[in-house]
């Protein structure tokens, strides 16, 4: 493959700091950096440790998107560093700050056990009445495409934390579960294999729950995963207020198939052809 | 699920409001067009007229309604704002119960003011 002769710009690097240990309170320090077309802010952040400053500190893994570790605040935007060309957003300067909303452990990297713990709370897995479907699963859980349709969407949340640094009633009232947990709570709701949204109700329609959310929408326009939490809440509380004027539809949780031939079988499928071995 | 139940209401009590609002101001800004509730000649707001609504059984359940229903609304809103202040569970208790005492208050000085009213009318009606 024929080497690319990139042009290199010299962009100036505003990165808020902070050692719990050492410093009393965040500051801003400048770093210049070498930049060539397709450079990612990951990348940036790469060279000034590698070169310019052995003690930034941030915190990274798959560099590719998936693992929403990087979640940074970038000239004011929360997103991921990795998922982030340096010269899409940046003129000369570029500001980096740990992602807001979150206690900062050091530099660049938020504590997000406030998320996480919000996260748990609202019980982020498939509930049956019977223990046993899950523990010692005897069948496959039948669901038609559309059903997994319902709540596709949701599944692409990588809990990085751009949506709860974004939302500005987290901004204020540190109690509220915020759009991730709650996203996460409809995902599991709208799953014909689920069974456990009565307890669930209980955390999303709590003082600090869905009815928080003043529908800023800036969740949704964040998301680095195209996730779109804003209507997770709107469908949320719906069924919320549904579910207490017993006015939602009750399912029975999906049946399970106990083995291969229990399925409809679909309608004009041609038959296998004839072994040729 | 106590808080979606304040919820709901606290909508549903949003478009009672809208509702008898509406009402309200057909009655006093197109008076003169329809004279809708205004038997006497004039405008809708003349003591006259005024005092044939509050003699009137329906028109003082809807004010009580209409009282009851914006205080609920309006201090709800209000807790909710307050609660949004990240405020200790202490405090957040305190503020309710503040705002239920000031709300029956409100309510009970209210409907006192409207079934007063109501006699009042009724008994220049009869004299």
């Amino acid at each position: 493959m024929p080497e690319t002769n990139k042009q290199e710009r010299q962009i100036r690097f505003h990165l808020t700091r902070y050692n719990p240990e050492t410093d009393r309170a965040p500051y801003i320090k400048r770093y210049q950096v070498p930049v060539t077309e397709g450079m990612t802010v990951l990348e940036g952040l790469h060279y000034i440790k590698e070169h310019l400053d052995p003690s930034l500190t941030w915190r990274y893994s798959c560099r590719m998107g998936v693992c929403g570790s990087c979640g940074m605040l970038l000239n004011g935007h929360p997103t991921l560093a990795c998922n982030t060309q340096i010269l899409h957003i940046a003129g000369n300067d570029l500001t980096v700050g740990p992602l807001p909303n979150f206690k900062v452990i050091r530099d660049l990297v938020p504590d997000l056990i406030t998320m996480v713990d919000k996260h748990r709370a609202i019980k982020p897995y498939i509930v049956r009445q019977n223990d046993a479907d899950i523990d010692n699963p005897d069948g496959e859980f039948f669901q038609l495409p559309e059903e997994l349709e319902a709540y596709l969407q949701y599944t692409y949340c990588i809990k990085c934390g751009c949506c709860m640094a974004a939302c500005p009633t987290l901004a204020t009232d540190v109690h509220y579960m915020g759009p991730m947990p709650l996203t996460q709570a409809q995902r599991y709701n709208v799953d014909t294999r689920d069974d456990g949204r009565a307890a669930r109700n209980q955390e999303t329609g709590s003082g600090h729950g869905a009815f928080r959310c003043h529908y800023a929408g800036e969740c949704s326009r964040v998301c680095p995963k195209g996730v779109d939490p804003a209507k997770a809440l709107q469908h949320l509380k719906r069924r919320l207020v549904l579910d207490y004027l017993r006015l939602a539809r009750r399912k029975k949780p999906c049946a399970k198939m106990h083995g291969p031939g229990e399925g409809k079988p679909l309608p004009n499928i041609p038959a296998a052809p004839a072994k040729t071995v | 699920m106590r808080e979606t139940k304040y919820w709901t209401w606290h909508m549903a009590a949003g478009v009672v409001i809208l509702l008898l609002l509406g009402l309200h101001m057909l009655i006093m800004h197109t008076g003169g067009i329809t004279d809708w509730f205004s038997p006497s000649p004039g405008e809708s707001v003349s003591k006259e007229n005024s005092l044939w609504r509050d003699g009137q059984l329906f028109f003082t359940v809807t004010y009580i309604l209409l009282l009851g229903i914006a205080l609920f609304h309006g201090l709800y809103g209000l807790r909710t704002i307050l609660f949004e202040l990240t405020l200790r569970p202490a405090v957040e208790k305190a503020v309710s119960v503040f705002l239920l005492i000031v709300g029956l208050g409100l309510f009970v000085l209210g409907t006192w003011a409207a079934v007063a009213v109501h006699a009042i009318a009724l008994g220049g009606a009869r004299s």
